[in-house]
């Protein structure tokens, strides 16, 4: 791959623009301002970017679903407001603020409050390490992708508080679902992204994003056997986390009415939606990251390579929900551990394989072993029928 | 650059004031839920302290397991129990004077342990830190009888649940 010199440097400008601004800013500060000052403002640039974009993003990732799923359902969408519905988002953004502010008379008046304020900062806190383009992650941790399951594994702890202290049924059975969903799909997501470890040998989200590299010869993880693997797993499990459909039984309003945010209005509602859009966003993402290589790829700045697959991703995610119907929970259940965590463990175990072998003779190992394993694991899965159930009152 | 560590110093304190207020509350409020919730403003601010002392490693797996996990099967459990609806409960009992004597025995005890322990603080030691690689080296090295033994005893729990939680043969009467 060979690139004349002044349309590679184009190039690297173009990428790299918003690191070379803050990197000018700062070094303007600093011909002022003692070092601490400078220090801070690096953070705090880094800081209101990531708030700013979070909840942006979010608006228009409703408007973005809107649409999306208007087409599928053979309808326009919100078209109204602006040219193409684009101040759809800010109108539903101003009438959210306006409205009452309904909390339930035997409610824990401070835990109702508490929740959806709790729910957001995870959401939030998981930005820090998703590397958007090259040298654009706001904090390079070397623990990064482990930050990124633990921060997102505390999201369950503020669904319950909003479940618990509204005093309601349908809460309250929304939260028990959402607690058992998550538990069980926060284990074959963590043991997918094992294989991708052991491939590049860090935890650090940027150096995994680095040994993906290659210019027109990609080697994204998803490449190979295992990574593709992974990735089906690893997003699967993400669709799950962020319970949006087919897995969305915690908040099914064919049941449940509206799950655990069923006695919440106004902003406080707002805030659990901007949560959900905001994990469904930052999972999508580090799927990119972890198998799509990132911000990886020829030709186009790398933070534009980054927002083409997560969106692509998340385009997949309102396919999903415009398309499948919602799981049972038996399925649900049985799908994540029965199914999910046997194939995660045959997994990392090839992945292990692909280390200690030759490219071409692991190829031949690995998709033999993978697709044997697939189909063992559907029969056995198969023909799974519930008890019947006797109604005497019923009938 | 001073400014900012001893900022970060007095985070670090009020962190762990923090944590000993929110102890406070696990043992002494009379709601479980509330209780449960404390617990896990306990652990989030452990972990904030293994951060601030650079074991991120450590805090990471402090969050995911405790925070994300085993928070969960605690309010799980709660939610099973009857006590789910009640406002109060009483949190002491007659026996609270003697569990007193207990802990004060063994903060002693402990008290003992970290200050006859000599704690070799060389240059070599704080350069290397706490790495995730020399962690997983440690492990399957010169600790991997301990971690052999607890995968077993690991394992038998598994099996012990999966036993408890099978459905009982019919009875035939």
């Amino acid at each position: 791959m060979t690139m004349p010199g002044w349309l590679r440097s184009i190039e690297f400008a173009v990428d790299l623009s918003f690191v070379n601004a803050k990197g000018w800013f700062l070094d303007l500060l600093g011909k002022f301002l003692p070092g601490w000052i400078v220090v801070l403002t690096s953070i705090v640039i880094s800081g209101v970017v990531i708030l700013c974009m979070g909840p942006i993003i979010m608006m228009y990732l409703t408007l973005l679903e809107r649409k999306l799923i208007g087409r599928i359902q053979n309808r326009y969408g919100p078209n109204r407001v602006g040219i193409w519905g684009l101040l759809q988002p800010i109108a539903d953004g101003i009438k959210m603020f306006t409205k009452e502010d309904i909390v339930p008379a035997n409610a824990d008046k401070l835990i109702h409050l508490l929740a959806p304020i709790v729910i957001v900062i995870p959401a939030l806190m998981v930005f820090l390490v998703v590397p958007f383009g090259e040298r654009m992650t706001a904090a390079n941790l070397n623990i990064g992708i482990l930050y990124f399951i633990a921060v997102s594994s505390i999201t369950t702890i503020p669904i319950f508080m909003g479940s618990w202290a509204s005093r309601n049924k349908y809460s309250l059975l929304g939260g028990m679902r959402t607690a058992a969903q998550m538990i069980s799909y926060e284990i074959p997501m963590t043991l997918s992204v094992v294989p991708v470890i052991m491939m590049s040998q860090s935890l650090s989200t940027n150096t995994i994003v680095m040994t993906q590299c290659g210019d027109v010869d990609l080697h994204w993880f998803v490449f190979t056997p295992w990574g593709l693997t992974g990735f089906m797993i690893f997003f699967l499990c993400a669709v799950a986390e962020c319970n949006r459909p087919p897995f969305d039984l915690p908040e099914a309003e064919s049941e449940l009415v509206a799950g655990f945010h069923t006695e919440y209005s106004g902003m406080k509602f707002a805030l659990f939606y901007m949560a959900e859009y905001m994990n469904a966003f930052t999972l999508c993402g580090i799927a990119t990251t972890l198998f799509l290589g990132g911000w990886q790829g020829p030709f186009l700045p790398s933070w534009l390579w980054f927002f083409g697959k997560t969106f692509l991703l998340i385009c997949v995610m309102i396919w999903f929900r415009g398309t499948f119907p919602r799981f049972r929970v038996d399925q649900l259940m049985g799908f994540a551990w029965k199914f999910l965590l046997p194939l995660t463990l045959i997994n990392i175990l090839v992945a292990g394989l692909w280390q200690f072998v030759p490219e071409r003779t692991a190829w031949l190992y690995s998709v033999p072993i993978l697709i044997v394993s697939l189909w063992t694991l559907v029969k056995l899965n198969r023909h799974f029928v519930p008890e019947k159930r006797a109604y005497p009152l019923a009938d | 650059m001073e400014i900012l560590t001893i900022g970060a110093k007095f985070g670090v304190y009020i962190v762990m004031a923090l944590v000993l207020v929110f102890a406070l509350g696990v043992v002494t409020l009379r709601n479980l839920f509330h209780s449960a919730l404390c617990l896990a403003a306990v652990l989030v601010g452990t972990a904030t302290v293994y951060l601030a002392l650079r074991a991120d490693f450590v805090a990471a797996i402090q969050i995911l397991v405790y925070v994300g996990a085993v928070m969960t099967l605690i309010i799980f459990a709660i939610m099973l129990t009857e006590h789910l609806g009640e406002k109060t409960i009483r949190q002491t009992n007659r026996q609270s004077p003697a569990a007193i004597l207990g802990l004060l025995g063994f903060i002693f005890m402990i008290g003992l342990v970290i200050l006859r322990t000599p704690w070799p603080v060389t240059k070599r030691a704080l350069a290397t830190g706490t790495s995730v690689m020399s962690l997983g080296k440690a492990l399957m090295g010169s600790y991997v009888f301990p971690f052999e033994i607890i995968s077993v005893i690991l394992i038998a729990a598994l099996i012990g649940a999966v036993v408890i939680a099978k459905k009982d043969p019919e009875e035939k009467s």
